[in-house]
């Protein structure tokens, strides 16, 4: 669904992005890994089209998104820290962005409902804890019943309770078949959510593998050990 | 893009700093129309104060906002928005706040106590004044991150329109002294927008006499209906042109 071909990105002297190239299929749970600054986030705000690349093409569904802007209604992202106006209260986020994308597909308040958000409707953004943030920018992500889900460190910060409740409703949205995209550094979560796994390396994919594969060929039965076993191989 | 205004619009007007502004104008459009008995008088000083002020609020405030609401911004644009209607959304909020303040402030007072072309006339150039600074504001705040560079930077572009423009006018005039400049006067006073609505008022006020030549030369442009039109024509240019830079520049910013 995702095709990304030689996507090139740099910050002043940082090569953020260096001709990177991934292609998709739906359904698939795909787990972005690799060590911090390794340009996991800029790929992702690539594909939003949030960060403009400096070469390289990305196609939704082949439709170029450098020029078009209606396929972000088939995408649910969840950013690593939610950024929100300070004086607005959670409910008129909320109303604000159903009454802007005016989404034909059905409204999904599960998640809403599993924080039990709605008792903090009142609640002004600027006075949120970081863990409350959290809830809210996964309950966006979710709300329209997107067809691809972006997820960037989804569970960092929430509660054992509310992760688990998170990680229930990814399980049950991959099983309808939806594209997730989901970076994280707690391994062993990525292990039971993700189908395959790219580790990404100083802007470059290193591997790009179903988790089977990746275990098959590290010879290691957890994915901890097998990223490790990566993460310390010196780069060819 | 309508509805992007709405929340735009409902935000800003929230604010209490319009609601001062528009206050504040109020006070002393009508303070200085009680303390002088002549309107014509009364117009002048007004013009001043209002050349001075509207151009000074519009661009910091209209900065200022932006910046804020970068949180906003972000938000918007991982949502199917285009990133164009997102811009233009919050320069249509700005301008529509800073005008209807400045309707509500100062037009009311003059429709009050002046009711003439002139009076009529110096409410567009108000509109004008603060639609263009900001305008000027969006470019300001699309060129960095930094909020204190941005916003030092729009101070900058008030000081040079308001203040060291003129100055270095005066100083061209008294260097070339003597060559005869009227005509690019005509030219050097369109490049500046507060200069351009100056000039648009003393000319309706019929005190252009006391500028001399220049003036008469003024007069014999700017007074005629396609001196008027040409000079409303600059000012949206003056509108258009920094809008159009800065939403070039915001399509390719990465956030």
């Amino acid at each position: 669904m995702i095709e990304a071909i030689s996507i090139s990105k740099k910050f002043g002297k940082l090569k953020a992005l260096n001709n990177v190239s991934i292609v998709t299929g739906s359904g698939q749970s795909i787990a972005l890994v690799g060590p911090n600054g390794c340009g996991k986030t800029t790929l992702i705000k690539c594909i939003l089209g949030m960060v403009v690349p400096d070469s390289g093409t990305i196609k939704l569904k082949s439709e170029s998104i450098a020029t078009g802007w209606k396929y972000r209604s088939i995408i649910g992202y969840m950013p690593q820290v939610g950024r929100y106006p300070d004086q607005m209260k959670i409910g008129q986020v909320m109303d604000m962005l159903t009454d802007i994308r005016q989404s034909p597909s059905s409204i999904d308040e599960d998640l809403i409902k599993a924080f039990s958000l709605k008792g903090l409707y009142n609640k002004r953004m600027g006075t949120l804890s970081g863990g409350t943030m959290q809830k809210v920018s996964a309950s966006i992500a979710f709300l329209f019943n997107p067809e691809i889900l972006i997820l960037d460190e989804p569970t960092a910060g929430l509660d054992p309770v509310a992760s688990e409740a998170l990680k229930e409703k990814i399980a049950a949205e991959k099983q309808k078949g939806k594209l997730f995209l989901i970076t994280s550094h707690i391994l062993s979560e990525l292990e039971e959510l993700a189908t395959h796994i790219v580790y990404m390396q100083d802007g470059v994919i290193m591997l790009y593998k179903t988790m089977e594969a990746l275990k098959v060929d590290t010879g290691e039965n957890k994915l901890s050990r097998a990223i490790a076993q990566l993460m310390t191989k010196p780069a060819p | 893009m309508i509805k992007i205004v709405k929340y735009i619009l409902l935000d800003i007007l929230r604010n209490k700093i319009v609601l001062a502004y528009t206050i504040f104008l109020f006070a002393i459009t009508f303070c200085v129309f009680s303390l002088e008995d002549n309107a014509e008088k009364g117009l002048l000083t007004l013009l001043n104060l209002i050349l001075f002020i509207v151009p000074l609020v519009s661009i910091i405030f209209s900065t200022i906002y932006i910046y804020n609401s970068s949180e906003f911004i972000e938000l918007l644009v991982s949502q199917p928005i285009k990133r164009k209607s997102i811009w233009l959304s919050l320069f249509t909020g700005l301008a529509g706040a800073l005008s209807l303040a400045f309707i509500i402030g100062a037009g009311i007072p003059l429709l009050i106590y002046v009711r003439s072309v002139t009076g009529l006339m110096m409410i567009v150039n108000g509109v004008l004044i603060s639609v263009i600074f900001a305008s000027l504001a969006m470019v300001a705040a699309v060129r960095t991150r930094d909020k204190a560079k941005g916003i030092g930077f729009s101070i900058l572009l008030w000081l040079f329109f308001s203040l060291v423009y003129d100055g270095l006018v005066l100083f061209l005039l008294f260097q070339f002294s003597d060559y005869p400049l009227e005509k690019a006067m005509i030219i050097i006073s369109a490049l500046n927008p507060i200069d351009l609505g100056r000039i648009l008022i003393l000319l309706k006020m019929d005190v252009s006499a006391l500028m001399g030549y220049t003036g008469a030369v003024f007069k014999e442009f700017y007074g005629t209906e396609k001196g008027l039109f040409v000079s409303f024509s600059v000012m949206i240019l003056w509108i258009l042109l920094p809008l159009l830079y800065s939403l070039r520049k915001f399509n390719r910013k990465d956030l």
